[in-house]
């Protein structure tokens, strides 16, 4: 069960994020709501990373491919249905089978922890490959064309469950993404102080000992790894249906390498923190990339090694320690002239 | 005549293997640093070629001289100014070495655009049996076989070979016998870097050289040295061996596309049935 402050944090996030999926349709500009959209998209994506290394321990190098695998999934099934809760369910599907097979043969296999990174790596590289040589007219499944490098055009919109001429409007999708980022960072947060998380947390922090109590450490690693394809697959399948159309660098290093560098400088700890460093890091990276002669990939490899050589435990926690450092201090110097104060009182 | 010209591309397939994965087998195999930016280094022992030739410099001396030097001395540098803060702390040099391969990428690419540059050089073709096939392929291979070959002597029969194994085997001892560490680990990377800018180069004429060449690559030389297991050599050249023979007949059958699928498919199967390479289960005793 979660602690009482644990609780409190989680209430008062939800609510703000209510708050938001209610008010910003109703108040700001409708562009930049819908701009927002992505964002709100691509915290969902850094929560499922924050859940697989955070709470497994599981650092995966390539959870760009469960994304843009749920994003294929969805267009792919979305032009060929016309209906898009079907694809909506494939979204889901495909990329948690995807994690489950992969997760079984490196748990099962018991690989550690920088040969995961490195065949998860080479898990999307592969698929990045092999998605950008299907440029031909011969490559379609069913009536949508992969499309190779050039990517899926013209992906339908979500439509209500089962009606396929009710098609939501893109404020309506905002609010559906935020609500699912809403559901999701409350799901983690429940499983993360159920048992079964409590268990994950175990095998993260010592294998051997979980095994020793009689826990199967690879399968609570393959439902971790399981769970997380599927929730990145979702956040594919939303960036699909808002962006309308998708292409294979949802599989390059760079989508991985940035998914990982929210998680790293939100702190591991955390499911907050990789949505506010998500956000934030997307505004400061465009930000760049628009105002100086240097490209996003340089931005990004810059932040990955400042982060990683000067503050190992991420910006928001280093953030905390230092407001926690700077009360005490201003503590201490308030005692020190009371003190003081008595002294000369004294006197 | 047509399976001894495949035996040949399956020879040329296992030496392009061979070639980008000997600076990692030192890198990664020996002292256990986990490079990504392996493919970045490639990439700029390619662009050595590049910028040599538009210098004016004779591209074979540019192939195998002034590519190894230059890479080398980066990857010293690189060593001294980076990598030296995150021994012990492989995922640490994980992310390190990922950022640094994004830098890098970005960086050539504002510096000299998003285009591929060829390089050219001609060996002519050598005839087999009605069949023509490049003299480059022979080269190649050549070059392969006398990179293994000296380095395992250089392994196994020096005293720098010996310092360098046994510094990462045990560096408080090996400080105790008077060698500093810091030196050795310096040295090892720069030499993995040398061997690496001198794969980027060789291959360059083959792939021809843009920014991103280094993506194509790096998955594969991970899954080489990772299928190989702890004996970096022997390791090395049956993981070559094996996964290039893989890729290159489903190349023939299929497409060179499925053909890498298929390589990796093998290795990931392989390391469910051997997590620990190749050399974890047979040829222990070799280096």
């Amino acid at each position: 069960m979660m602690e009482r402050s644990d609780l409190l944090a989680t209430a008062a996030a939800v609510l703000v994020g209510l708050v938001l999926m209610f008010g910003l349709p109703l108040y700001a500009d409708p562009f930049q709501v819908m701009q927002l959209t992505l964002y709100v998209v691509l915290a969902i994506f850094a929560l499922s990373l924050a859940f697989v290394w955070g709470v497994g321990g599981i650092l995966c190098f390539g959870q760009g491919a469960f994304f843009g695998l749920g994003g294929y999934a969805f267009a792919i099934a979305a032009i060929n249905f016309g209906d898009t809760t079907g694809a909506c369910a494939l979204a889901l599907l495909v990329p948690a089978l995807a994690a489950a097979a992969l997760g079984y043969f490196m748990f099962y296999g018991r690989l550690n922890d920088v040969y995961l990174g490195v065949v998860t790596m080479v898990f999307s590289l592969i698929i990045w490959k092999l998605i950008n040589s299907t440029a031909g007219p011969e490559w379609h499944i069913g009536a949508a064309r992969l499309g190779g490098f050039n990517g899926i055009p013209s992906i339908p919109p979500l439509n209500v469950p089962g009606r396929p001429s009710d098609q939501l409007d893109p404020l309506q999708i905002f609010q559906l993404a935020l609500g699912l980022l809403i559901a999701v960072y409350v799901v983690m947060k429940i499983l993360k102080s159920s048992h079964y998380g409590r268990v994950a947390i175990a095998v993260r922090e010592n294998e051997t000992r979980a095994a020793l109590l009689g826990y199967d450490v690879r399968f609570v690693k393959l439902l971790v790894f399981t769970f997380g394809g599927m929730i990145a697959g979702m956040a594919g399948g939303l960036y699909a249906t808002y962006q309308a159309f998708i292409d294979p660098n949802v599989f390059s290093l760079e989508m991985s390498a940035k998914v990982l560098i929210w998680v790293m400088a939100g702190g591991l700890s955390t499911f907050l923190g990789p949505i506010v460093a998500c956000i934030g890091l997307q505004y400061v990276a465009l930000y760049l990339a628009e105002n100086t002669v240097v490209n996003s990939q340089v931005v990004l490899g810059g932040i990955l090694c400042v982060l990683v050589l000067a503050l190992p435990s991420g910006i928001i926690p280093a953030l905390q320690d230092l407001a926690h450092w700077s009360i005490g201090r201003i503590r201490i110097a308030f005692r020190a002239r009371s003190e003081v104060a008595l002294q000369d009182g004294a006197a | 005549m047509f399976s001894l010209v495949v035996m040949i591309e399956v020879l040329r397939a296992a030496a392009g293997l061979v070639l980008i994965s000997t600076g990692l087998m030192i890198i990664f195999g020996m002292m256990r640093v986990i490079n990504i930016a392996h493919g970045e280094f490639l990439m700029l022992g390619g662009y050595t070629v590049v910028m040599a030739g538009k210098a004016g410099v004779n591209p074979w001396l540019a192939m195998l001289v002034l590519a190894p030097l230059v890479v080398g001395l980066f990857g010293v540098l690189v060593e001294r100014l980076f990598i030296r803060f995150f021994y012990g702390r492989m995922i640490d040099t994980l992310l390190a070495t990922w950022g640094l391969s994004l830098f890098l990428m970005g960086m050539v690419t504002v510096l000299f655009g998003n285009t591929v540059t060829g390089v050219s050089v001609s060996l002519g073709s050598v005839d087999v049996g009605g069949l023509r096939v490049s003299g480059y392929s022979f080269f190649l291979i050549a070059v392969a076989a006398i990179i293994l070959i000296a380095t395992y002597l250089v392994l196994r029969h020096t005293k720098l070979g010996l310092v360098a194994r046994g510094t990462m085997q045990n560096p408080g001892m090996a400080a105790a016998l008077k060698i500093n560490p810091s030196v050795v680990y310096m040295a090892t990377f720069g030499i993995g870097s040398a061997l690496t800018g001198l794969a980027g180069a060789l291959l360059a004429p083959i792939t021809g050289v843009v920014p991103t060449m280094g993506v194509a690559f790096v998955a594969q030389a991970f899954i080489t040295v990772i299928a190989g297991g702890p004996a970096i050599i022997t390791g090395t050249i049956s993981a070559a061996g094996l996964l290039g023979s893989v890729s290159q007949l489903t190349t023939f059958a299929t497409t060179p596309v499925v053909g890498d699928v298929a390589l990796l498919f093998v290795a990931v199967v392989l390391l469910r049935i051997l997590p620990n390479g190749i050399t974890g289960k047979f040829f222990r005793r070799s280096i």
